[in-house]
């Protein structure tokens, strides 16, 4: 599998990444490089193994189900860049 | 010709966790905005989810409740989508592997129209998964902008989808009205719908029989089961009036709008549903052991459907009852707190809860959380109609009296002398003299007239203050009368 360059601007507009037609170029080649990596290792004989979802064999560690964090509101909305009424302010979203 | 109905439903319910799914940050409703908002929930670089113990529990309990199956080994995927009001850049919810599989709950389902009979309907649960909540778009003034508050960002959800079962809205209704019994019975969420602690999302097409299925809409974000009654009943019309006037159906994500009553397609990008899923690397796979369920089996109170039946086979109440009363575990622990041991008297005791409670109930605006009436205290009262010592008009005023001013049963009785006249010596006595001076009245009753046996009963009543016992009166006027 290779991907074309509309592909590489579909991913990048999914991703909020604004590139010109020289990045798409340039991130085009280094994304198939990593799909001829992902090819070479689907090659390999996996049958009898079990799919992992992560690359660490360990199991999810659960927190007790307890407030541990206190109200930092003013110290997280010094560093946004505008804030009215305790509400974080965003270019308008309409549905 | 006949159009086929089809539904399926996907419901959003908030779980009771004291705390998020990913941080420890409070989920209590109504604080001041983004005070319960993390560094978690506001996704600050750096920060790493750790799963909530408590939200694991209540998807467990979920499953066993559904008689699920629980998956020993479930993982959860990054779901990807800008929108401010989940910092991310994504959700963390489950996909192929989610930690509820198949199940299925059996509903009753009474239709909306005609004299068509209620009828017993097992709807299949494809899966229920765990995933964190969005937080809130404020549209008000705030010049141009749009206000963000963080709070309800990573609230636990239960996301439980359902097979494509249902063939009405009455049907989707039931399930959906089921499965909001059912989380609050077993103490996952409060299930409180004003405050969107349960979501139903409403997927309908329509089709002629024996074709395929047809193309769905899916109606979003229904909270109250009126609406989505009225909203999969237009919604039906107007898929059957686009396909009958050679239109087509296109797949669709809409609204209801309880204003208008009507719904319509919300204006999507093209690329909305390009959700890219992968494992969430943040998040090592959640595993579930066999003992953890079983623990988890052992703190499961009993179920509605089980405690129907047992209604209707031990204590010979009827499917209706059975239903009405086991509608809130409230309601079914008021009823067997109030019947105690008497089992004799299921039915009196149902229809005093199904009819007096909850109509005052109604009256008042409460719920039975809030019953001035402890079941001992109405339990006191149904012992004293079934041991004769007060008639029902009696109970009833005794059953106003502890509703206003409270107080036990015998002591209203005592209080007020509602004590029913059982002594068929002094019922006699007093029937004779009723006799003897209504003699005209007696010889037409004699000669036919049998519809006076009710003045002859009202006098009595009134002779006696009301305290007669109405069946032993009945009996005794009527075989004097007969002379």
């Amino acid at each position: 599998m290779s991907l074309s360059s509309a592909d590489v601007e579909k991913v990048a507009r999914l991703a909020r990444l604004a590139m010109n037609d020289q990045e798409i170029q340039a991130a085009q080649a280094q994304l198939n490089n990593i799909f001829g990596l992902i090819a070479e290792m689907q090659a390999v004989d996996t049958k009898g193994i079990a799919p992992m979802s992560h690359s660490q064999d360990l199991a999810q560690r659960l927190r007790e189900d307890k407030v541990t964090e206190p109200d930092q509101r003013a110290a997280f909305q010094a560093i946004a860049p505008q804030v009215e009424q305790g509400l974080y302010l965003v270019p308008q979203v309409i549905e | 010709m006949q159009w086929e109905i089809v539904i399926g439903l996907e419901v959003h319910t908030q779980l009771s966790t004291n705390t998020k799914i990913f941080s420890g940050a409070s989920t209590a409703f109504g604080a001041e905005p983004n005070t319960q908002a993390d560094a978690v929930s506001i996704a600050l670089p750096g920060v790493l989810p750790v799963l909530n113990k408590g939200a694991v529990e209540r998807a467990i309990k979920f499953g066993l409740a559904t008689g699920s199956h629980i998956a020993n080994r479930s993982v959860f995927a990054r779901k990807n989508y800008f929108y401010p009001d989940l910092p991310k850049g994504y959700q963390i919810s489950q996909f192929d592997l989610p930690v509820v599989g198949q199940g299925a709950l059996t509903i009753q389902v009474e239709p909306l129209s005609g004299n068509a009979k209620p009828y017993e309907k097992t709807v299949r649960i494809t899966r229920a998964h765990l995933e964190e909540d969005a937080g809130k778009s404020m549209h008000g003034d705030f010049h141009g902008m749009t206000g963000i508050d963080l709070n309800r960002a990573g609230t636990p959800l239960l996301e439980i989808v359902s097979e494509p079962d249902m063939v009405s809205a009455a049907e989707a209704v039931a399930y959906a009205k089921a499965l909001h019994t059912l989380v609050r019975w077993i103490g996952i969420s409060d299930g409180n719908m004003q405050e969107g602690s349960f979501r139903c999302d409403v997927n309908v097409s329509v089709r002629k029989p024996g074709q395929p299925l047809g193309t769905r809409r899916e109606i979003k974000n229904l909270n109250s089961f009126k609406f989505m009654q009225q909203a999969i009943d237009y919604e039906v019309q107007w898929q059957i009036d686009t396909i009958e006037n050679g239109g087509k159906v296109h797949q669709a994500t809409i609204l209801f709008n309880p204003d208008t009553g009507e719904t319509r397609a919300m204006r999507s990008k093209e690329d909305a549903h390009d959700y890219r899923y992968f494992p969430d690397p943040d998040l090592l796979p959640l595993e579930i052991s066999p003992e953890w369920i079983e623990q988890m089996r052992a703190t499961l109170p009993e179920l509605p459907q089980a405690k129907q039946a047992r209604y209707v086979n031990d204590l010979g109440l009827s499917a209706y009852d059975a239903s009405v009363l086991t509608s809130s575990r409230e309601m079914a622990d008021f009823f067997e707190a109030a019947l105690g041991n008497a089992i004799g008297q299921a039915k009196i005791c149902a229809n005093w809860i199904i009819g007096e409670v909850s109509a005052q109930l109604n009256r008042d605006g409460l719920d039975m959380t809030q019953c001035p009436i402890t079941a001992q205290q109405l339990g006191g009262m149904l012992q004293r109609i079934a041991d004769n010592t007060i008639s029902n008009s009696g109970a009833k005023e005794v059953f106003r009296t502890m509703w206003a001013e409270g107080g036990e049963a015998d002591a209203i009785i005592e209080a007020k002398g509602l004590k029913q006249v059982s002594d068929s010596g002094a019922i006699e006595a007093l029937v004779d003299e009723i006799i003897a001076a209504n003699a005209d009245k007696v010889a037409e009753y004699r000669s036919g007239k049998d519809k006076l046996f009710g003045f002859f009963v009202g006098l009595a009543m009134k002779a006696s203050k009301g305290k007669a016992n109405p069946a032993q009166l009945n009996d005794i006027l009527k075989k004097k009368l007969e002379g």
